[in-house]
């Protein structure tokens, strides 16, 4: 106990004497909290669109205005040439184009129906969809009024029709940074555990430490444990850090769930990280080798990890990667307990599959460790 | 009895293409200073790793203190100090960190074995709170030194303790080894410095892995087989190529201002100062005293002809 007391102290001393990471755990993840959740912002806006309106109506204005008003798009200019607005969308000015025929107007009285033209600029595909799904959306709404506008007579029964109101659980206001901000938790935290940690333990073996400390007493496990134990505190820290000030101030989240019980996750999830991170040392040499290895996993991980997309709706091969990812558990457990408030009873498989983990990395860690030396 | 003492020790690396110890043995007596010489590549750390319970050899048994170096690591561990080739304290941590932490280490304080770094420690305390890493080369070297007394070890390990090292300071060094042996502490130190080995009680000259002759620097000039002459001319160069296609030589080396030179059986120095006059008019030659280098050249191409 007196020699590992001893050697945390040492370790504790040289990560404060270290400027440069001292300054990396208190600010990453002050900055990544902040910029990260606008750059994952899946919601669109802001949609080009490009008019061809060779009615001039009254009804081709209020469907246009209809349309503006709606905030999700940004009318570039109307034409009455199909051509012209196609350059638009060839000169990436214009993402969709709307077209009015001639007669809209008076086909859509007369005859009680007319169709409309959309042509959208699919090179990107979650906007090209959610552009056209918006404008479908618009344009329905605006028919029903236009019926209710000829149809006002009471007496004739109104043609059934299907009405649906939706409510939002859990996010009402469909805040996409409630949904971002504890995944960016995870990963601030699996970036503690695994590169710092690695980088740490390899120094030594770079700078010829671990020659001097392998000829003295001190025990194996010791020198590991004193190793881990630091950046299981940074991990608590940083994680604290983001939940209680960046979470809570700037985005105003307050976890729905029981703190202790995220803090309980918190730590068997480090438990596993610290065995990744101590897994990649053992496998090299150099901090150089190190980084590498730790950058490949790391980006394995997140991307992989549901941070950014859904898993469901990954192939099933990649899915299967996720499910062996520790990452993503993590990530659905905190999504889980921040924003709906899970009990210990929901995330009981959560709590498993990471007990799992951090038997299975430390295990191998340790087996590795004992082969290499 | 010895204190450290190698049988047989044989160490290969990439799955035995590469062989850098070969069939070593020797044994060191307690308090004595005893000195691994050769050059680069010689297998000096290679010994030093074994003894010190960081590398396990291929074969053969080699026991520090009596304790076994595979069997009784731990105890070894408990036993002997180390200063590796390269500087490997924290250099983070300031001068008094690095050695308290290497006493706490150890379960022992600064306080106990003071005496013991004493003098070594005195030259860099002024710089105590500075941190190691800002020292100079030999501020470092002594700091690696007290680091690997501090918890007065039976037998020290110093590998390449002076390379690096200015000619000021290695002279220093060699006189704190000599005052660390008086305590009764066994060191065993490795150089390439030939002019190092003669500052030793007894010294093994070692090459490729093998020992050449282990014996005190005196008996090992001393076993040099045949008169030893330095010669010197205006043309250096060309005076080295007369002199190896000269019939009359046997060996020529070159020694900064003077070449080394035998002759063979039954030639005199008369007979070849006399051949050279025409061509180097200026030629001296004396018979002179070997050296420990004249000593490794002649025994290290001795062998290589036994291989050959």
């Amino acid at each position: 106990m007196k020699t590992l007391s001893f050697l945390l102290q040492k370790e504790f001393k040289q990560i404060f004497r270290n400027p440069t990471l001292l300054r990396l755990i208190i600010a990453v993840p002050i900055i990544q909290l902040m910029i990260l959740p606008l750059a994952a912002d899946y919601e669109i806006k802001n949609i080009n669109l490009a008019v061809v309106d060779v009615d001039k109506s009254r009804y081709s204005e209020e469907l246009i205005q209809k349309i503006t008003a709606s905030g999700y798009f940004v009318n570039i200019g109307t034409t009455t040439s199909f051509d012209e607005a196609f350059s638009w969308i060839e000169e990436d000015k214009a993402d969709l184009i709307l077209e009015i025929p001639e007669n809209f107007e008076r086909n859509l009285i007369r005859e009680n129906k007319e169709r409309l033209f959309m042509a959208i600029n699919a090179i990107n595909g979650v906007k090209a969809n959610m552009g056209g799904a918006y404008l479908g959306q618009i344009i329905q709404s605006y028919n029903a009024e236009v019926r209710m506008e000829w149809i006002p007579d009471t007496k004739v029964p109104p043609m059934p029709t299907i009405s649906i109101s939706s409510l939002n659980w859990f996010n009402p206001s469909l805040n996409y940074d409630f949904f971002m901000v504890p995944g960016i938790l995870v990963f601030l935290v699996t970036m503690v555990g695994t590169y710092m940690t690695a980088l740490n333990i390899v120094k030594e073996k770079e700078v010829g430490t671990i020659e001097q400390i392998n000829v003295t007493p001190i025990k194996k496990l010791h020198f590991t444990l004193a190793k881990l134990i630091p950046f299981l505190v940074i991990g608590i820290f940083v994680f604290t850090l983001g939940l209680f000030i960046v979470a809570r101030l700037v985005y105003g989240i307050v976890p729905a769930g029981n703190i202790g019980m995220i803090y309980a996750y918190l730590f068997l999830y480090l438990i596993s990280v610290l065995g990744v991170g101590l897994l990649l040392s053992n496998y090299s040499q150099t901090q150089q080798q190190a980084m590498s290895l730790a950058f490949f996993f790391v980006m394995i991980f997140l991307l992989m990890g549901g941070l950014f997309t859904s898993i469901d709706a990954m192939p099933l091969w990649a899915k299967w990667i996720a499910y062996l990812n520790p990452v993503s558990y993590f990530i659905d457990f905190m999504r889980l307990v921040v924003m709906k408030g899970s009990t210990f009873a929901d995330v009981k498989h959560h709590f498993m599959v990471i007990c799992g983990f951090a038997v299975f990395f430390n295990t191998w860690a340790v087996i590795s460790y004992k082969k290499t030396s | 009895m010895y204190d450290v003492e190698l049988n047989h020790i044989t160490k290969t690396y990439e799955n035995g293409a590469v062989q850098a110890v070969k069939d070593v043995s020797f044994g060191v007596k307690k308090g004595e200073l005893f000195g691994l010489i050769g050059p680069d590549g010689a297998g000096k750390t290679s010994i030093f790793r074994m003894l010190t319970t960081l590398l396990i050899p291929d074969s053969g048994t080699a026991s520090v203190n009596g304790f076994d170096v595979v069997e009784d690591f731990r105890e070894i561990r408990k036993r002997v100090g180390y200063m590796p080739g390269k500087f490997s304290l924290y250099q983070d941590l300031t001068v008094e960190e690095n050695l308290e932490f290497f006493a706490t280490v150890f379960n022992t304080s600064i306080e106990e074995n003071y005496d013991l770094i004493k003098d070594i420690y005195v030259q860099i305390e002024p710089f105590k709170k500075r941190r190691a890493g800002k020292l100079s080369g030999g501020m470092k070297q002594k700091l690696a030194l007290s680091c690997a007394l501090i918890h007065r070890p039976t037998v020290l390990f110093l590998d390449e303790p002076t390379t690096g090292v200015d000619a000021v300071s290695r002279k220093e060094f060699w006189e704190m080894l000599r005052r660390l042996k008086e305590q009764g502490i066994t060191i065993l130190v490795s150089t390439p410095y030939m002019d190092e080995a003669a500052l030793c009680e007894r010294i093994a000259l070692i090459q490729n892995g093998s020992i050449l002759s282990i014996n005190t620097p005196q008996e090992i000039i001393n076993s040099y087989p045949k008169p030893l002459y330095a010669i010197k001319a205006h043309k250096m160069s060309a005076l080295l190529h007369a002199l190896r296609d000269s019939n009359l030589v046997d060996s020529a080396f070159s020694f900064g201002e003077w070449h080394h030179i035998t002759l063979q059986d039954s030639v005199t120095a008369e007979q070849l100062k006399v051949s050279l006059q025409a061509e180097f008019p200026t030629v001296q030659m004396e018979a002179i005293e070997p050296g420990i280098e004249d000593c490794f050249i002649q025994q290290s191409l001795a062998q290589h002809e036994v291989e050959l």
